[in-house]
C-alpha cells in the first residue's frame, strides 16, 4: 500500500463495464513526509475520497475486489482504500 | 491505471490467436497536465479510441482480465477521458 494525495478527478463516459459508475481520481504518491514522489497515476475511489485528501492506495487486483466489495471486478487494480488523517513518524 | 495519449496504431498480421481481431494502439504515457511521461507502449483497445485521444489504461494482469477472454495483454485501454478536473482549475 502507499500514501498519495488526490489531485483531481477524471471524467470518462465511455469505459469498461467494471469502471461504470465509479469515480476515478488522479493521485500523486507521497513519501512518509508527505512530499510528492514519482509520477501521478489513477485510482478508483473505494473510500468516498475528495480532491485534496491524503489517501491510502492499494495497487493489486485481488485486493481491489475486496475494497470495492465486488468479486466480479476483475479489471480494476488500483483503488483508494482509506483516507489518512495523519502519519506519525518516530524521531 | 495511468493516463495516456493514443499516438498511433500497430498492425500485426501474424500474431497469437488471443490477439486476433484486437486493435493494438501505440500509447504515450502522460501526466495530469498532459505532459509526456516515459516511453510509448502498445495497448489493446476495447473502447474504440482513436489517434489523439486521451485515455487511461490498466497494466498488469488486470489488463488481460479486462478482455472478455483469456488474454496475455499487459496493457489494455479502459476508457476515453473527456475531462480532467484538477484542484485549482484544470
Amino acid at each position: 500500500m502507499m500514501i498519495a494525495r488526490v489531485q483531481g478527478s477524471v471524467v470518462a463516459s465511455f469505459k469498461h463495464r467494471d469502471y461504470e459508475s465509479k469515480n476515478v481520481f488522479v493521485i500523486q504518491p507521497l513519501d512518509a513526509d508527505l512530499n510528492p514522489v514519482g509520477n501521478s497515476l489513477l485510482a478508483v475511489d473505494g473510500a468516498k475520497a475528495g480532491v485534496g485528501d491524503i489517501v491510502l492506495i492499494v495497487d493489486e487486483g485481488g485486493s481491489a475486489k475486496i475494497v470495492l466489495e465486488d468479486s466480479n471486478l476483475s479489471a480494476i487494480r488500483c483503488v483508494i482504500a482509506g483516507i489518512i488523517d495523519s502519519v506519525d513518524l518516530e524521531i | 491505471m495511468k493516463l495516456g495519449k493514443v499516438i498511433g496504431r500497430v498492425v500485426s498480421t501474424r500474431k497469437i490467436d488471443c490477439f486476433q481481431r484486437q486493435t493494438m494502439l501505440l500509447v504515450q504515457g502522460i501526466n495530469e497536465n498532459l505532459q509526456e511521461v516515459g516511453d510509448p507502449l502498445v495497448a489493446i483497445d476495447i473502447v474504440k479510441a482513436g489517434e489523439g485521444d486521451i485515455i487511461y489504461y490498466e497494466a498488469g494482469k488486470e489488463a488481460g482480465f479486462a478482455l472478455d477472454m483469456l488474454s496475455p495483454s499487459d496493457a489494455t485501454i479502459i476508457a476515453i477521458v473527456e475531462d480532467i478536473d484538477l484542484e485549482g482549475g484544470s
